[in-house]
């Protein structure tokens, strides 16, 4: 696991984007304070997921309203998955493993 | 030890044979081969997909688990190549062998591509840019190059053919039907009704059609650069599809040794010529001299091959299928069964033709019987005329009554009479009895019987039988579907009780709606509470930040690759040229991609990154125009008495005094007005949500609920009025009875004609109901609390407000047109 930042950078509920090692994270903070990592880049049509609007379980993009589950990455409306990450919050730093 | 069963085609025959089978509680061990690499899907609904009304993940009929489920072996993406009939084996493309000891041959059609010059390419398959329309791959393959094209020409005018040009409107800018008979849809209707139904295709959806259009070459080295027709003409285009017709898909068979003709031979129990192990069902069928091309009659011959190999009733017996065919086309009604015309001389032919309307109907009549049946530009009376058709009933004595609906009791049938088995879906096959079943199951609404079972969603003829049939079974406690009502769908209320229970419990936040009204927050309820909220508490709202969609959280309209518009107020379309300048030296130093003038009288400038939208705003030093929100829009207006030779009232100053006014207010959708010096309305007031026309006399007209969009409108005069003032207090009270009443989404255009033009008179003119001083005053004091957004700029709302979410690509990546 690596640090990627301050937990104060995301408002809660919603989600920011990180590039950790060349690649482009979005990382939400849902409205119960926990957090939820996922490829950034939507499947769909290459949508930016973390301007997307979230809820405790998915994540809608929003250029074509398809959603995404954030633990799993898994769509929820036909679409192919996208890639989930394992974080955590230490000491308000974020900790993702690639 | 079980029967083994080998279905070759894992089609909408294949696969429902199947279904049927194990239905009848058939014991076999089945396997099943497909040379498309998915489970069953509905092939009817591909015209759908193409046109973008229907999902691609919404037309699978039978999923992969389904397979597993009922322990099915599927060879997905295998083909069947060889049969050997004497050792009960199939051989595969991949190698494999496979024994059965029944086996049923479901391979269906393939396109059919007549001979043209260059329409293959030696070795490598059709041309770059032909495409035919026959698989899920074929139209997702015709998707993707046609939205990276432009000119499409269509080979074919039958039902398939002019789908396929509806479809590919979708994706390009523009399409020729080329046709090789006189008429479109020769097959199935006469030359009167073929050609109403151009004039139709032509003038209604700009599709431009040819007819004894012989299509002789296709050219293009590489690609196709047009196709070439008998006498010369040439059409260009890059994108060919050619939906010419169909062939069975009997070779395997007819290499095996079955009987071939057209199809593949079979009796009435749907086995191969003497062979009593082998069953061919669908379009690769041949049944007494016949070959059908439609899915209805599939579904019988699939209950006879159940009935039949199962041996639940080994005397059932297939008879041929009438079959009535329907266009998927929207806004194009085509409904045709049996003959054309009267064939003998005691034929009735009763006709109808208003060609200026686009309708002509026509029912042939013998024997008292229908034997055919025409209905082009209405097809309000096909599902009566269809069944009809296929069950030979008793005519009614007024033949008129088979065209039009005279009046008085319609004698529609007692759906209490109709036999269970009686099919009221025939694209899916859906009959009496399983809509009763799922009515049984608990399905209570229309909605719901329609998704579980999938009548109606055909080709959509039958969806009144369904709702009568759904009424019935569910002895009149029919429910409404519910989440139809609520205002968003994560809050079980409609918008009045929402509102009421928000009040009660002085609700402030989104979040304080979900956790007391709703459980769980739901994403895609988040904006429209948002919206609702403001517009009750006003300076009170407590603003969640995420409960914005991304476009009120940095005030610019999202664009495809992630970067941003920016379109300033210019006040009833006016400017000036210091703010021209300004606008341009922006523009200039900040690289701005395309610079674009609006269809609401404004400039945009687009492609801008999220990052660089505080500083532009900066730069620009102009207010939010509001382009990206749901809410007041603008006030497009015309030159007005100030300088036009007609005007009779200053149409751009009650257009600027208007939009200072009602600026940026937030509404349950888009409001746009505009405001017109004459009636020649050159400003398009009559379809905007809220238009004045200045008429003569120094009077205004004002209407509403117009549109001109995606739906067409002329607004409805809601008051003529003496004065400006008076605009500007109905407009308000107009806007804020519509805020206060509208669902989530629900434009005016939908919303007046639901509540009536009368009643809005009623309480918004007359204020019959006292409502007219609260009205004014809320509306006021949601004036009071406007601040221009883009005053948001210096202190971010919150942190990363404006950081860009894909960091590592080079936006914009939309065209620059400097
Ligand atoms: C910029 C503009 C096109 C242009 O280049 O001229 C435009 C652009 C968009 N329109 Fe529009 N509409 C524009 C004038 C119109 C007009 C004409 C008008 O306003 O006089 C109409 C018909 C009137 C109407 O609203 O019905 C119009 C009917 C629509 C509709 C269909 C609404 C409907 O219910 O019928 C949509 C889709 C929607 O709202 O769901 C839409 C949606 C859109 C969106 C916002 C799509 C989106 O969500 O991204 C487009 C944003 C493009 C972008 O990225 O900036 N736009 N759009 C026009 C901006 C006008 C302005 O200055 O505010
Ligand atoms: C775009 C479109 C719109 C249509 N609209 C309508 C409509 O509105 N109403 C209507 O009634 N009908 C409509 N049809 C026709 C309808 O789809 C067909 O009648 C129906 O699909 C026939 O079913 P089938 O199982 O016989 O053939 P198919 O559904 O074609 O299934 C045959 C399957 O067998 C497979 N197969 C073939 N050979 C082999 C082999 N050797 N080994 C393994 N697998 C093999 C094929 O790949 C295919 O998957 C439409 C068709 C299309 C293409
Ligand atoms: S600007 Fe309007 S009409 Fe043009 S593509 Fe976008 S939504 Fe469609
Ligand atoms: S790009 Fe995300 S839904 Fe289309």
């Amino acid at each position: 696991m690596k640090p990627i930042g301050s937990v104060h950078d995301i408002p809660f509920g919603e989600g920011r984007t990180f590039s950790v090692d060349g690649r482009m994270i979005a990382v939400f903070r849902l409205r119960d304070g926990s957090i939820r990592a996922l490829d950034a880049v939507c499947p769909h049509k290459g949508g930016p997921l973390a301007d997307g609007q979230i809820d405790l379980k998915q994540v809608v993009c929003p250029l074509h309203l398809n959603a995404w589950d954030l633990a799993t990455g898994c769509s929820l409306s036909g679409q192919k998955p996208v890639a989930s990450y394992p974080v955590r919050i230490d000491d308000d730093l974020l900790f993702l493993e690639l | 030890m079980r029967q083994r069963l080998v279905v070759i085609g894992n089609g909408m025959a294949g696969a429902r044979t199947v279904e049927e089978i194990l239905a009848r509680g058939g014991e076999f061990d089945i396997t099943m081969f497909g040379d498309e690499p998915y489970g069953n899907y509905n092939r009817i609904m591909l015209s759908n997909v193409l046109a973008g009304i229907e999902d691609e993940s919404g037309i699978f009929l039978n999923d992969l688990s389904w397979y597993a489920e009922n322990g099915i072996r599927l060879h997905a993406g295998v083909r069947i190549d060889r049969i050997d009939r004497y050792a009960k084996m199939v051989y595969a493309s991949d190698g494999t062998a496979t024994g059965y000891d029944k086996l049923v041959i479901a391979t269906g059609s393939s396109a059919f591509v007549p001979p043209i010059k260059g329409a293959h390419v030696p070795g490598r398959g059709y041309h770059q840019g032909v495409f035919v329309f026959r698989t899920l791959d074929d139209t997702r393959a015709m998707i993707r190059y046609a939205k990276e094209h432009e000119r499409a020409v269509v080979i074919g005018g039958g039902l398939l053919g002019l789908e396929a040009a509806r479809g590919l409107q979708n994706h390009l800018g523009h399409v020729t039907l080329v046709h090789a008979a006189g008429h479109l849809m020769n097959t199935q209707l006469n030359a009167k009704a073929g050609k109403t139904l151009q004039t139709t295709i032509e003038q209604k959806l700009g599709i431009e059609v040819v007819v004894d259009g012989m299509t002789t070459e296709i050219l293009g080295k590489n690609a196709v650069t047009g196709v070439k027709l008998a006498g010369g003409r040439v059409i260009d285009c890059d994108v060919v599809v050619v939906a010419a017709g169909i062939r069975p898909n009997s070779a395997v068979a007819a290499d095996s040794g079955l009987v071939v003709e057209r199809g593949i031979v079979v009796d009435d129990q749907m086995r191969a010529v003497d062979e009593p192990d082998i069953y061919v069902v669908g379009e690769c069928a041949q049944h007494r001299d016949q070959v059908y091309g439609l899915v209805a009659p599939l579904w019988e011959q699939a209950k006879v091959l159940a009935d039949h190999v199962t041996g639940v009733d080994r005397s059932a017996a297939y008879h041929g299928s009438q079959v009535a065919t329907k266009l998927k086309v929207a806004g194009v009604d085509v409904a045709s069964m049996g003959q054309q015309g009267a064939e003998h001389a005691d034929d009735e032919l009763i006709e109808f033709a208003e060609p200026a309307k686009g309708i002509y109907k026509n029912v042939v009549v013998r024997d008292g019987r229908l034997v055919g049946a025409t209905l082009v530009g209405d097809a309000g009376k096909a599902a009566v005329l269809i069944k009809a058709f296929e069950k030979g009933s008793e005519l009614p004595e007024n033949r008129a009554a088979l065209l039009f609906d005279l009046g008085g009791p319609v004698a529609e049938e007692s759906v209490a009479d109709m036999p269970d088995e009686e099919q009221v879906c025939n694209c899916n096959g859906v009959s009496k009895g399983g809509i009763c079943a799922a009515v049984a199951g608990g399905c209570k609404t229309v909605g719901g019987v329609m998704d579980a079972t999938r009548a109606g969603k055909g080709c959509g003829t039958c969806k009144p039988l369904v709702q009568r049939i759904v009424e019935w079974a569910a002895g009149g406690t029919i429910e409404e579907d519910p989440a139809a009502s609520y205002y968003v769908p994560g809050v079980p209320m409609p918008k009045p009780e929402l509102m009421h229970a928000i009040r009660l419990h002085q609700l402030k936040s989104v979040s304080s709606v979900f956790a007391t009204l709703g459980g769980d927050e739901d994403a895609k309820s988040k904006m429209g509470l948002a919206s609702l909220l403001k517009m009750m508490w006003g300076e009170e709202y407590v603003d969640e930040r995420d409960a914005r969609f991304i476009n009120d959280r940095v005030h610019a309209n999202i664009q495809r690759d992630g970067t941003f518009s920016v379109v300033p107020q210019m006040k009833g379309g006016v400017t000036t040229p210091a703010q021209l300048k300004r606008i341009a030296e922006v523009a200039e130093r900040h690289g701005v991609p395309m610079v674009k003038l609006t269809g609401g009288q404004r400039i945009d400038l687009l492609g801008i990154p999220k990052e660089k939208l505080p500083e532009i705003w900066a730069d620009l030093d102009m207010p939010s125009g509001y382009a990206y929100a749901k809410s007041f829009r603008t006030v497009k207006t015309c030159v007005g008495s100030d300088y036009c030779r007609f005007g009779v009232g200053d149409s751009t100053a009650l257009g600027i005094a208007l939009e200072e006014r009602y600026q940026g207010i937030e509404g349950p959708g888009k409001m746009k007005l505009a405001v017109t010096g004459c009636p020649r309305n050159c400003a398009e007031a009559y379809v905007k949500d809220l238009g004045v026309v200045a008429i003569d006399g120094g009077k205004w007209e004002i209407y509403v609920g117009g549109a001109a969009g995606a739906h067409v409108r002329k607004g409805d005069l809601l008051a003529t009025v003496g004065s400006a003032d008076e605009v500007m207090v109905l407009t308000g009270r107009f806007l804020q009875y519509y805020r206060e009443n509208g669902n989530w989404l629900e434009r005016t255009y939908a919303w007046v004609p639901r509540v009536g033009i009368e009643h809005l008179k009623k309480v918004l003119v007359d204020d019959a109901e006292g409502l007219a001083a609260g009205l004014d005053e809320r509306m006021t004091a949601s004036v009071g609390a406007y601040r221009d957004p883009w005053k948001e700029r210096t202190e971010p709302a919150t942190p990363g407000q404006f950081r860009t979410s894909l960091p590592l690509i080079v936006l914009p990546q939309v065209p620059v047109r400097a």
